[in-house]
């Protein structure tokens, strides 16, 4: 049985992966390439965050009956993470890799910092209070 | 764990860790300074009086103090709740550390026993408030890992060596009567491997995988690793209590299994770097690289010191031991995560005050380039240091000067940084956010 930690959690290292192609191919100045990788990278992360901000997030406020705790926060990083998305989609657009660069590097600290209270925070605690979480899990799954 | 109280969102504000990263760069200059003023005599032995002023200005003054801005950053998000008051927290331990340790420091260099008398209850008090927070905050965090696990064993560590730095003190200034040998061995070996060592593994354990992707650490290590290292200091103080021949034996055994896994531990962090998922060059984990090649080396002379006694009784071997371990490991390992921290929480608090876009990026608050400058002489005052270890007349100088220029870059680059933070506030008050 497939708990959200290790759903969420594995979507995680997967958009690591593709932040990681694209940094590279913008570090070799292969634009062509980082364009393509961003792109993928910047897709895969919204669907990660639409799956949390659409299905677990209301899931676990309606259960913990407050939207104003752990989940607002985790909402307002998603925002700083859209933010530097859009910056690096801008950075790119002018081929000014140095700027991506030192952009990727933030986003990469916030994106950690914010996944390590997810994985070993939230989710965990989404884990012990949903009663139906694997129906979470399909409904995230089925999301488009 | 109840929800209600889990915020996620503690950042205390930027002034509380950055005064610790602010002064922290001064004592490296001091100890620098020290150095070159106090000449060769100061490595005539391990126990010169300059050379024990001169470790303390790097073990307090530096690692102490960045230690304890990072933990009150830190602590909150792992925790899940805020320290109540950190404004005065941050009172409360900086300013007695810094001056607690500027006398403990004048007092051990130049032999004044009144100065160290001084510093007694400056620093009790520092770093009673910093354990006191420290320890219940981790204790009662919801992540529990074996990163918070090493971290406690770590702080219990420091607890001890802080203790018995406090007995030694009182020794010197003739407060108590004391034998001092065997408690300067203990609290050497709970303050390197005991804290240092536990700690960094504790921290490795989370930014190495995280801002490296790495693969995680390899589950047995992180199962054993800390606890053993902790079980096996404990196993090596009781060399203290038992008679000759046993107590010689026991020192060995256990040193040789204390350094196994120093060796350990920087073998199978190089690994995970070398295969890394990330590839972009990354000036941060070279800090690493160096840190973890000076911490191998360091274990490999150690084990070396087990079986040669000629070796082991040399000022040479005691010497490079602690350069190895303190300039070459800790040092390297700290300035790297200095930077990394540094940059992001200045980022961190901007992007909330500027509007959307106009926050400078990380590589524009620290640039590559100039922490690049001060990786190269980093690593260049490493055979600097060990050469005056063998020749302190005239290596010294060039080891002094080489820690100085070291030290003057980190201070340029983070007061460069603070100041891009503090140009962009001003600027940021005259514009509806
Ligand atoms: C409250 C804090 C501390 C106090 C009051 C203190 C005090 C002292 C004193 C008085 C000595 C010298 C004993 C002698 O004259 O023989 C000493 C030695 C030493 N201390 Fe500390 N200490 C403190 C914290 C630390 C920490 C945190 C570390 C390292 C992590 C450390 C590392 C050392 C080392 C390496 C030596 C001995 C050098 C050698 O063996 O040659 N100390 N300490």
């Amino acid at each position: 049985m497939q708990t959200i930690t290790d759903y969420l959690s594995a979507e995680h290292r997967h958009c690591d992966d593709m932040f990681a192609e694209a940094e590279a191919a913008a570090a070799k100045n292969d634009l062509a390439a980082a364009q393509a990788g961003f792109t993928a990278f910047h897709k895969g992360m919204e669907h990660h965050l639409s799956k949390e901000e659409t299905i677990m997030f209301p899931a676990f406020e309606q259960a913990s009956g407050s939207s104003m705790g752990p989940t607002s926060v985790m909402r307002m990083e998603h925002e700083q993470m859209r933010e530097l998305f859009a910056e690096m989609q801008a950075a790119l657009a002018a081929k000014d890799t140095h700027t991506y660069a030192g952009l990727s590097e933030t986003l990469l600290v916030l994106m950690q910092q914010h996944n390590f209270k997810e994985e070993q925070m939230l989710y965990q605690m989404a884990d012990r209070t949903l009663g139906d979480r694997e129906d979470i899990v399909r409904q995230m799954e089925a999301l488009p | 764990m109840s929800m209600a109280g889990l915020s996620l969102k503690q950042a205390p504000p930027i002034s509380v860790p950055f005064r610790f990263f602010l002064s922290a760069p001064l004592f490296l200059l001091l100890a620098a300074l020290a150095l070159l003023a106090a000449g060769p005599a100061a490595l005539e032995s391990r126990w010169s009086q300059p050379l024990l002023g001169i470790t303390h200005l790097l073990t307090l003054g530096f690692m102490s103090m960045v230690m304890s801005g990072a933990a009150l950053q830190l602590l909150p998000v792992l925790a899940g709740a805020q320290v109540p008051q950190p404004r005065l927290m941050a009172w409360a331990i900086h300013l007695p550390l810094l001056a607690g340790t500027l006398l403990l420091c004048g007092g051990l260099y130049f032999s004044t026993a009144i100065l160290v008398t001084l510093a007694i209850p400056l620093l009790a008090l520092a770093f009673a408030v910093f354990l006191t927070i420290a320890i219940y905050n981790l204790a009662r965090a919801p992540a529990r890992n074996a990163s918070t696990h090493a971290m406690l064993l770590a702080l219990a560590a420091l607890s001890l060596t802080v203790g018995l730095g406090l007995l030694l003190a009182a020794g010197i200034t003739g407060m108590l009567k004391l034998s001092m040998l065997p408690l300067v061995v203990l609290h050497v070996g709970w303050g390197l491997i005991g804290w240092t060592t536990l700690l960094v593994i504790g921290v490795a354990y989370q930014v190495v995988p995280m801002f490296q992707l790495t693969q995680p650490y390899p589950s047995i290590v992180t199962r054993w690793l800390g606890s053993t290292l902790f079980v096996l200091m404990l196993v090596w103080s009781c060399h203290l209590l038992l008679p000759e021949p046993a107590a010689s034996r026991l020192a060995i055994a256990a040193a040789c299994g204390l350094a196994a896994c120093l060796a350990t531990f920087a073998v199978i962090t190089l690994r995970l770097q070398q295969k890394r998922r990330r590839k972009v060059p990354d000036i941060v984990m070279q800090f690493w690289r160096v840190g973890l090649a000076s911490l191998l080396t360091a274990a490999i002379l150690w084990l070396a010191g087990q079986v040669s006694t000629t070796l082991a009784n040399s000022t040479f071997y005691a010497l490079a031991l602690g350069m190895l371990f303190i300039i070459g490991f800790v040092l390297s390992v700290i300035q790297g995560m200095l930077y990394k921290i540094t940059s992001f929480l200045i980022w961190f608090h901007l992007q909330g005050k500027l509007p959307p876009g106009k926050a400078p990026h990380m590589k524009d608050i620290i640039t590559d380039r100039t922490a690049r400058w001060h990786w190269r002489i980093h690593l260049a005052s490493l055979p600097l240091c060990l050469a005056s270890a063998m020749w302190p007349m005239p290596w010294i100088y060039a080891a002094g000067c080489a820690l100085l220029l070291g030290g003057i870059l980190l201070l340029t680059n983070l007061y460069r940084a603070w100041n891009i933070y503090l140009r962009a506030g001003a600027k940021a008050q005259g514009v509806p956010v």
